[in-house]
């Protein structure tokens, strides 16, 4: 009973913890990085008045857009109207449970729900997502909302294809959903991402014989296989969380806003905060998935066989890999974003079924095939 | 008549989207660099940095008045500025000058002076037309205030402003 209660107050912590001492604060800094991004793209400054280089930005919006008059226009279904913001946020923070953010820090692994549906649950959960942009498209009861929210949803249903079928390569490979499973395949074959591996390489001396094993033809023709992967899974990524140059549930040009037309004060900012939330989760399963979580190379992986205090150090520098990886790509999304333009809705249908479906299927075929071939 | 536009006829790298997009990006992240590296500047952080030092010589900021190089208040109340100023932004109350002043000959002096920088268009016409060089453009341009009454400068005001001109012509003064 009281293992119960200990492994329940456990899990408790680290999901606050997770929620509260990174995500939020990352979601609103993210917020921020993307201001200052996109002003220095475009030869601009961003906001840098409130604290030194302005960051303190995101506590005064966050001020701001509590204290907000939390209007509800007359015209809208109530009820859907006041729950979609909510299913807008909350999808996206409850796929994070399932990423391995960190090894073992105090002797727990860093993982809020290690179970063996791992992906799957991922993408279950994320694409419960577009219900908070359709509902709120529908609810609002305003043309420029509910243009939005189908457009959101036929969005979803094209890219959800090509999301879920680029991944399934990496379970052929791996031979597990479960993502702490994955990472540890990666710790000991190398990042799905690389073609090669030093195994063996490490800050206390090179085991030769390990490094010559690692190299081999087989993991370089498996890695033209995981690269379009890559790019098919990372790019309806983009789709998914609805970032340019697929943003066309918002379109700010056309559309006022899309399905947040009606929306104001916090709840707009829970659309706004969930689509960056959405945008953190995503960025997690790709470093997840590719790029070895927190795995850093040529340092020790279990903090638990070393003495007490540098096993929390390791772990803490594991967490902060995971995290730095994450922000690195969320600097991609950012970048992304002020470089192109958005699609055409036809455009985007055309290159979601036409090509990364397609692209996606016989990748799996390739991977099988492959796999298949090579000498066990 | 229909029109057709022909189509440009694509090359294969120019289909495939990618090179572009890689190229885009290119030019962004060149862009990113350079501002934050600051090797480029484009914005002045104007409150911080002023204007001051990149304004031309020529440049028309708040009319003023000046004094000269003897201390001596030039403006005679002519109301010439008064009557050309197209807002009607000034207003002078001419007064007389004392028998036993020095400058008796000069006759009058303006008592009140007061230009109301809300309605002043800044078109230096006052300038132009003072025959006595007493009124000046100068390179203050944020005049601000909280009240409409702050925002109208009187004499005081003007000649703070203004201060002292050197190389103007003293008409006025004795022969030697």
């Amino acid at each position: 009973m009281s293992d119960l209660l200990i492994g329940i107050a456990i899990s408790l912590l680290k999901t606050l913890g997770l929620l509260f001492a990174v995500i939020l604060p990352m979601v609103s800094y993210t917020v921020y990085a993307e201001r200052r991004v996109s002003a220095m793209i475009q030869d601009r400054v961003g906001p840098n008045r409130v604290g030194p280089l302005g960051l303190l930005q995101p506590i005064a919006d966050a001020l701001k857009l509590l204290l907000k008059e939390d209007f509800t226009p007359a015209h809208v279904n109530k009820f859907y109207y006041w729950l979609a913001p909510a299913c807008a946020m909350a999808p996206s923070i409850m796929a994070l449970a399932v990423v391995p953010f960190g090894s073992t820090w105090f002797g727990q692994p860093m993982v809020v729900a290690n179970v063996d549906v791992g992906v799957l649950w991922v993408f279950a959960v994320s694409s419960l997502g577009v219900y908070g942009i359709v509902l709120a498209g529908w609810s609002s009861n305003s043309k420029y909302s509910f243009l939005g929210g189908i457009r959101s949803s036929s969005q979803m249903i094209s890219y959800e294809l090509s999301l879920g079928l680029s991944v399934i390569p990496i379970f052929l490979i791996c031979g597990t959903l479960n993502l702490p499973a994955i990472v540890k395949y990666q710790i000991e074959n190398g990042w799905l991402i690389s073609p090669i591996w030093l195994k063996g390489v490490s800050f206390t001396g090179i085991n030769f014989p390990e490094l010559i094993g690692s190299f081999s033809i087989w993991k370089f023709l498996l890695w033209i296989p995981l690269f379009l992967s890559f790019i098919v899974f990372m790019v309806s990524m983009f789709a998914e969380t609805n970032r340019l140059p697929f943003d066309l549930p918002e379109a700010e040009q056309e559309l006022v806003g899309g399905y947040h037309t009606e929306y104001s004060s916090m709840k707009f900012a829970l659309f706004f905060l969930g689509e960056y939330a959405a945008m953190i989760a995503g960025s997690a399963v790709i470093v997840t998935l590719f790029f070895g979580a927190w795995h850093v190379p040529f340092l020790p992986t279990a903090p638990e066989q070393l003495p007490f205090w540098l096993g929390l150090l390791l772990g803490l520098v594991h967490i902060t890999a995971f995290f730095l990886k994450v922000a690195i790509l969320l600097f991609f999304f950012i970048w992304v974003r002020w470089t192109l333009p958005r699609f055409r809705f036809d455009q985007l249908m055309r290159l979601g079924w036409y090509f990364f479906f397609e692209i996606a299927l016989v990748n799996i075929l390739l991977v099988a095939v492959i796999l298949a071939i090579m000498p066990k | 008549m229909a029109y057709t536009i022909p189509r440009p006829k694509l090359t294969l790298a120019e289909k495939a989207y990618l090179p572009a997009l890689i190229a885009g990006l290119g030019i962004t992240i060149r862009h990113f660099f350079a501002i934050l590296s600051g090797k480029k500047k484009v914005t002045m952080q104007y409150p911080d940095e002023k204007w001051d030092t990149h304004l031309p010589p020529h440049y028309r900021g708040a009319p003023t008045l000046v004094k000269d190089d003897y201390g001596r208040e030039r403006c005679v109340a002519c109301q010439l500025c008064e009557f050309i100023c197209p807002p009607r932004a000034i207003t002078i109350k001419p007064g007389e000058i004392p028998e036993k002043d020095r400058w008796r000959k000069v006759e009058k002096f303006p008592e009140e002076f007061e230009i109301d920088m809300i309605r002043c268009i800044y078109c230096g016409l006052c300038e132009e037309v003072c025959p006595e060089q007493a009124i000046f453009l100068r390179k203050d341009y944020a005049i601000t205030g909280l009240t409409r009454a702050e925002m109208v400068h009187d004499k005081k005001r003007l000649y703070e402003l203004g201060g002292m001109m050197t190389g103007l012509v003293n008409k006025w003064n004795e022969k030697k």
